[in-house]
């Protein structure tokens, strides 16, 4: 048996409770919302069936994978913390902060002389160091001060919600004919992102945005297990102590990991903000937190977390369907609150029946073979 | 939380010196004279009279408490070595069951439906990261990922959808002044110096204070007695210490943990029920606005101590009560106190040769009566902002005389 998934260098034993865990977590989460519903006297088969048929409309899965650009990128922005360790839920207050200055500058009327193209190039690369910049107050008062960077970032989501709300109010904030809100003003037409007719059935398209996401992904994947500096992150994370004796800067570490994490987490609001708005509100926001549920959901893992944003973007696109049947679309919230606390415990659970498994293998392979030499234990963590 | 303990080491200074560091009363005294003195001066300095008036004192009190109940919270689970960010959540359900309670059951009831609230949202914590060892801060933001959702879908199905983010008027628990006291009255709007200021400070403690302020208050030197001077306790801070120590001997280590993080939680519930039920007289959506997370500063602020904590609780209620009455001039005012005490802690850290936090203060100081000087008001947004500015400045130039316990935040597992 452990011959044949020797082979394919996959160990079945160890990465089927990995897999199991997800699903599990689902289905508590699935059983624990229908108590709810049932409590409230409403049918549990039949909203789900009912989220499961809206949620296969063509125009709806736009909206998913509309929905899915955002938290992945959010997601991939707190990974990259989680994989030395560091805790960045400043992901919603850099993603704001980033958004709003990039909108306010293009938009602003020295910018005139831009031609479109560069404009989005400007924006990207602005709202990213804007991002970063956030982020380094956090990363530098850790370093620097020792404060650790979970308070310090949350500090700065509140500061910098209110800081824009300030600029926004008054200062750069102009009002559009028509509109009741301030904006940072809408950009001109020619740096609107086009969006992309990847689902047929429907004359709404994919925000363009979409495909800055997947890439985003491949370049995550890439720098995490196959460059130097991503093998220090990861080593970081697994042990600290024996990163820094094989020659790592801790500090280092942590102020890079922390303002990739930011420029990153400055993208988040630009889908929307390129691709359908045009310009920044105030009803930004809101995403870094599920951002980081998604990067729970899937274990930082690339695929894992494109998945789970996928699956975070159904559930929230097709809970309006649910009020139209007089449930309770709250429900939902419940729903995803249960996911990520019944996947991280369920995680935990499969990583120890995995040790366990492998405890036995090797015991029972030291035991048969005692003149053959004990096989490499890889050491999960 | 793993590389933190390593960061520390590598920027740590040489090992502080062991010197008396609690506070006898009399320099406690002096510290209460020396902010009234200070507070009195920028009363009549930028001719701000809300910075004593007793309306801010009340509010301030009323802001300190849930933040101080918040800590506490913090206090009981990180003594017990479980970090629990999960606080906010907790204190989440404690507004909503709170206000739940006391529509259902009355005022009194509420208090304990409200403690139950957040003491359930402490073992789902507990569960979490005791017993299945989740890493701390995962479980907590999971929690408060999770609690808006509960609490939304029961505010649903209980009031209709009307009342989805908002509940009905609550119920409220009865309020006490002591005799005599609101005589203070006409003494407090004479404006002298210092007189007026001392009678706007104590009419705002002592007229009209609601009980359960009265019981948080307490709940300051009852925890102090619990985890210091009873076997219990020792228990509880052994197991946050060196949980290997403690099994060791004995003690069923979970089972501990299990305590201190359940009335973390219930400290929390007590909380948000408070923010419910008595800052305001009805529960609304986001009403804990980061209180949880506040709270847990002040406990760090206050160096993993319950006096420490009451301190940070009343400095961050403070700012947080100034928005309501009239902040713009308020915290203008208060710039010219701010950059003093941050000039001051320049020098002083000039002298022990702590060269990068007396630049940074000094330049913190010099930028308060820069904008103090070239503004008249700060904008709302600003004002609002004030309590989460605080926060940080604090911890940064706190941060590393602080000592948490020494097990805190790490996974256990029993036998190990």
């Amino acid at each position: 048996m452990s011959t044949a998934a020797g082979a394919r260098r996959i160990d079945v034993g160890k990465l089927l409770p990995q897999l199991i865990a997800p699903v599990a977590a689902l289905v508590i989460a699935a059983a624990i919302s229908s108590v709810a519903l049932l409590i409230s006297d409403k049918d549990p088969l039949l909203a789900f069936q009912h989220m499961y048929e809206f949620g296969m409309l063509p125009d709806t899965k736009v909206e998913i994978l509309n929905k899915a650009s955002e938290l992945y990128i959010a997601a991939v922005a707190v990974a990259f913390g989680f994989k030395m360790g560091l805790f960045n839920i400043g992901v919603e207050g850099q993603s704001k902060v980033g958004a709003f200055f990039a909108g306010a500058l293009a938009s602003a009327s020295f910018m005139d002389w831009m031609p479109g193209s560069l404009r989005i190039v400007l924006i990207i690369v602005v709202a990213m160091i804007v991002g970063a910049a956030w982020a380094s107050i956090a990363a530098l008062l850790k370093t620097q001060r020792g404060v650790s960077e979970v308070i310090s970032t949350l500090m700065l989501n509140a500061i910098g919600g209110l800081v824009i709300t300030w600029l926004l109010n008054d200062h750069w904030g102009v009002t559009e004919p028509g509109a009741q809100i301030k904006t940072t003003g809408i950009l001109s037409k020619d740096s609107w992102m086009p969006g992309l007719p990847i689902i047929s059935g429907t004359e709404q398209k994919v925000l363009g945005f979409f495909a800055v996401a997947v890439v985003l992904g491949a370049a995550y994947w890439f720098v995490i297990n196959r460059t130097r500096f991503g093998f220090d992150l990861r080593a970081t994370g697994y042990n600290p102590f024996a990163a820094v004796a094989s020659g790592v800067n801790a500090k280092r570490m942590v102020i890079t990991a922390m303002l990739i994490s930011g420029a990153i987490a400055g993208l988040v609001n630009l889908p929307r903000m390129l691709g359908e708005s045009h310009t920044y509100t105030e009803g930004f926001g809101g995403i870094g937190f599920a951002g980081l549920a998604v990067a729970l959901l899937g274990r930082n893992h690339p695929i894992g977390m494109a998945l789970a944003a996928i699956l975070w973007g159904f559930l929230a696109s097709s809970q309006i369907i649910l009020d139209i049947d007089s449930i309770p679309k709250e429900i939902v919230l419940i729903m995803q609150g249960v996911t990520v606390l019944s996947v991280v415990i369920a995680y935990e659970l499969a990583a120890r029946i995995g040790r366990r498994a492998q405890q036995r293998r090797v015991g029972v392979a030291t035991a048969t073979a005692t003149a053959a030499p004990v096989p490499a234990v890889e050491e999960s963590k | 939380m793993s590389t933190d303990t390593m960061l520390s080491e590598a920027a740590a200074q040489p090992p502080a010196k062991t010197r008396g560091r609690r506070m006898s009363s009399w320099m406690i005294m002096l510290v209460i004279s020396g902010a009234l003195i200070g507070l009195s001066l920028v009363h009549q300095l930028a001719n701000a009279p809300d910075v004593t008036s007793s309306g801010a004192i009340q509010a301030a009190l009323q802001a300190a408490v849930p933040l101080g109940l918040a800590g506490l919270g913090g206090l009981w689970a990180e003594r017990a070595g479980v970090v629990n960010i999960g606080l906010e959540g907790q204190m989440i359900l404690g507004t909503w069951f709170g206000a739940w309670g006391s529509l259902e059951f009355g005022p009194w009831v509420g208090l304990l439906i409200g403690i139950l609230g957040g003491a359930v949202g402490g073992l789902i914590h507990a569960v979490a990261t005791v017993t299945f060892g989740v890493d701390h801060i995962i479980s907590g933001v999971a929690i408060t990922i999770l609690a808006p959702g509960v609490v939304r879908y029961l505010s649903y199905i209980t009031w209709g959808s009307a009342g989805a983010t908002q509940s009905p008027q609550v119920p409220h628990i009865p309020r006490v002044s002591v005799p005599g006291i609101n005589g203070l009255k006409g003494l407090e709007e004479h404006e002298w110096f210092l007189v007026s200021d001392v009678a706007g400070v104590l009419r705002g403690l002592l007229y009209e204070v609601s009980l359960v302020t009265i019981l948080a208050v307490l709940l300051i030197p009852l925890t102090w007695w619990l985890l210091w001077r009873t076997a219990f306790g020792l228990r509880v801070r052994s197991v946050g210490e060196d949980p290997h120590a403690a099994e060791s001997l004995g003690l069923n280590v979970y089972r501990y943990k299990y305590y201190g993080v359940v009335i973390s939680g219930a400290m929390a519930g007590l909380g948000g029920m408070y923010l419910s039920t008595v800052t305001s007289a009805i529960y609304r959506e986001g009403q804990t606005g980061g209180r949880g997370y506040i709270g847990l500063a002040a406990m760090i602020f206050g160096n993993w101590r319950p006096g420490g904590l009451a301190v940070g609780a009343s400095l961050f209620g403070y700012t947080d009560a100034l928005q309501l009455r009239r902040g713009s001039e308020s915290v203008h005012a208060l710039l010219i106190l701010v950059g003093a005490l941050l000039l001051a802690l320049a020098v002083w850290e000039f002298i022990r040769r702590n060269r990068l936090v007396a630049v940074a203060s000094a330049v913190l100081g010099v930028l308060s009566y820069v904008l103090f000087f070239s503004v008249d008001k700060i904008p709302t947004p600003l004002v609002q902002a004030a309590p989460y500015i605080t926060v940080l400045v604090v911890l940064a130039l706190a941060a590393q005389r602080l000592r948490p316990p020494a097990a805190d935040g790490k996974p256990f597992r029993r036998g190990g």
